[in-house]
């Protein structure tokens, strides 16, 4: 029976220099992928590479084919093998299987339930799809990671907290204003934290973004770049006026914004809600001002503390996501199981006797003129035409020759007679 | 149509709007949507019947089921379920509905408990004016209601927000801004509905008594109840009492709503007192 077996590298066992040797672009994969095709030891084989992980995944024709598969590594990406041979792990059947679906429900991840991953596996399916390098037992395989992933998503909590500073302060915007792409942005310090923080609220589409620097020539630069307004540092209380989201991220060593100046600014925005992200450390934002009704104030340890929390939260999850992971992969076993010969052809067998059964017992029971013994031989007779209809497809099955590929006809004999175990999605 | 059917199918009103708050507490502790399906279906049922048996006593009766307290509650609740439909319709805010699925539950539990006071018919108590005040009267109380509902529910996400340690209700609960929205509306609603009901009341009284206030108890008080809304209002849009001080205000407005509503006519008489007797 053909294996599905997966050697990489990722995050837990290579340092980032070797991860980024061993990564493979689109069209690299692309190239390695055909060139895996050519192979006649390689059934089928399809990776994966983010910045992360490296993984190969394959079904080999004979044997296990694993120091061949290094050795293509090494001669694809041209580093050493004695380099990253003690970085690689090496799954096999359920162990690679259980992997592949770890992997795509993002339970091994650097930062676990981050979503990106499943787009990620989804596109290097596609290129092994495109280049045909997958089949039968890969294409069904990662169907049914992408199935497990989603619920996975969908049914723990995996993905639900922020687990990154910045998410967690966009979260929070999210809990405070009802429509983020209403409200405008200040910026004070235009630094690179401060440019890390504006690009995430950029792709959650912000209405302005106005930026308050010392140096008023950066200010414009930083503005420039997100089509925003710059002003000098000095206006940055007028300034708060229009805004409702305040990013600090300063060098200076004094609060740079007071509970008094906040508090003359509120009254003239009419106490519309302001929220106040303060990232630089020494802190720019007097944390008085939190006390200030409709003002909220987090610092860089406040919005570290709902990080934490949140990761604690995930490994609750992750109990559960990994249960969902240890059933969907024994009913990938049962899967594969059911590809061998003879319990196709049990199965084929069974759905004939019993179409024949309840056939005869519904037109005999409307004829109520025949004798027992006729009885008796119209059922012989049926019995007989069913296991004549089916002996050739059996033959065929039984004996498919050396080179053609019998998962594939065991596959599309079940699917064919509709034989698969049912299955809930 | 007797009387007998119409309290049947209020106490299978009374059921349904508790079976539907259970559905809402699901909804609450466990956010699958079709808890709230559920229980929002429920609630609707709930409603319909509960109208349908109010619509049986008149009949049966020949006047409306307003005429004692367990009545006047019951009217009231309906008011409340209907405008709970209307915000729900409008604003989609799921949550708000563990809010008034309990309220009328509370409510309905208190008019089956109490024994019914035998209703004397007063040829006084009909008529275009006297209707158009209770209706009125009545759905304004329950959008004040449920502005209070949703200042409540501004209070625990802006804790939590507030505070720094967003928990249970921090992904429960929309946003700060949405909420208030929400309540702002509901207490325009109110108050509107409200004011037009206090001034059919005058109407009514100058109709029936020749005299537009009579300083009984239950006008000073709704009086004065008017007036702390109408503050409450004028607050927030001339000096930005928005949030957190809002929702404090509403939920105060109604505690003074429900004192004008049993309290004044328990305690202090006057001629609203047969409707709570």
């Amino acid at each position: 029976m053909s294996k599905i077996i997966l050697i990489g590298i990722n995050h837990k066992t290579a340092p980032v220099e070797l991860r980024e040797k061993l990564s493979f672009s689109d069209e690299e994969t692309l190239k390695a992928l055909e060139f895996l095709k050519q192979d006649e030891d390689i059934k089928e084989s399809l990776i994966f590479s983010t910045c992360n992980r490296t993984e190969v995944l394959y079904v080999p024709e004979t044997g296990e084919q694993i120091d061949k598969i290094i050795a293509f590594i090494s001669h694809h990406k041209k580093v050493d093998i004695s380099e990253f041979k003690n970085s690689l792990y090496i799954h096999k059947e359920d162990d690679a299987i259980r992997h592949l679906f770890r992997v795509a429900s993002s339970l091994d991840s650097m930062v676990v339930g981050e979503p990106q991953i499943l787009g990620q596996i989804k596109q290097a399916y596609r290129v092994a799809v495109e280049s045909k390098a997958s089949g039968v037992l890969l294409n069904r395989l990662m169907h049914k990671t992408f199935s497990i992933a989603k619920k996975v998503r969908k049914e723990t909590g995996i993905g639900d907290n922020a687990v990154s500073i910045s998410y967690a302060a966009i979260e929070l915007a999210n809990k405070i204003f009802s429509d983020l792409s209403q409200k405008s942005v200040m910026l004070l310090g235009a630094g690179e934290m401060a440019e890390l923080a504006v690009e995430h609220l950029i792709s959650n589409k912000v209405k302005d973004i106005v930026v308050a620097n010392r140096t008023f020539k950066n200010a414009v630069d930083l503005a420039q770049k997100f089509n925003g307004q710059a002003v000098k540092f000095e206006e940055r209380e007028d300034a708060l006026k229009d805004v409702d989201i305040i990013i600090s991220s300063t060098g200076a060593t004094d609060y740079v914004l007071t509970q008094n100046q906040v508090k003359r600014v509120m009254k003239k925005r009419r106490h519309h809600t302001l929220f106040f992200i303060d990232i630089a450390v020494p802190r720019d934002i007097d944390p008085k001002i939190n006390t200030i009704s409709n003002a909220y104030v987090y610092d860089i340890d406040d919005l570290k503390n709902i990080v934490e929390s949140n990761i604690e939260q995930r490994g609750k999850e992750t109990v559960k996501a990994e249960r969902f992971i240890e059933v969907a992969v024994l009913k990938f076993r049962k899967w594969l199981e059911s590809l061998a010969v003879v319990p196709t052809i049990k199965a084929l067998n069974d759905k004939m006797s019993s179409i024949v059964e309840i056939e005869c017992k519904k037109t005999l029971s409307n004829l109520n003129h025949f004798s027992q013994e006729d009885i008796e031989a119209i059922k012989r007779m049926t019995r007989a035409i069913a296991t004549r209809t089916i002996h050739d497809p059996i033959l065929f099955l039984r004996n498919t020759g050396d080179h053609r590929d019998d998962s594939l006809y065991l596959n599309v004999t079940r699917q064919l007679f509709n034989l698969d175990i049912p299955e809930e999605e | 149509m007797s009387l007998q059917t119409a309290d049947m199918v209020l106490q299978l009103t009374t059921v349904l709007y508790f079976i539907s708050m259970a559905g809402y507490l699901l909804f609450l502790f466990k956010q699958k949507s079709m808890y709230q399906k559920t229980a929002f279906r429920l609630i609707t049922t709930a409603i319909v019947f509960h109208f349908i048996s109010m619509m049986i006593y008149t009949i049966a009766t020949r006047h409306a089921p307003i005429q004692n307290l367990s009545q006047s509650l019951s009217a009231a609740a309906l008011a409340l379920g209907c405008m709970f439909l209307f915000f729900q319709y409008k604003f989609d805010l799921k949550i708000l509905g563990v809010f008034a699925s309990a309220l009328l539950s509370a409510i309905m539990l208190a008019v089956l408990m109490i024994p019914d006071a035998p209703v004397e018919s007063n040829a006084v108590f009909k008529g275009f004016w006297f209707y158009s005040h209770i209706i009125l009267v009545l759905t304004g109380e329950a959008a004040l209601g449920l502005a209070c509902g949703t200042g409540i529910l501004y209070l625990l996400q802006e804790k939590g927000i507030k505070t720094k340690s967003p928990g249970f209700f921090f992904k429960r609960l929309p946003s700060l801004d949405f909420l208030d929205n929400v309540g702002y509306t509901c207490l325009t609603t109110g108050f509107a509905l409200l004011t037009i009901g206090l001034v059919t009341g005058f109407i009514y009284a100058k109709i029936i008594w020749g005299t537009f206030w009579s300083w009984d108890p239950k006008e000073v008080f709704s009086a004065g109840t008017w007036l702390v809304y109408a503050a409450l209002l004028h607050l927030r849009l001339y000096s930005g009492w928005r949030g957190r001080k809002s929702a404090i205000m509403t939920i105060i407005g109604f505690f003074i709503i429900m004192f004008t509503f049993l309290g004044v006519n328990m305690l202090l008489g006057g001629h609203h007192q047969a409707f709570t007797k």
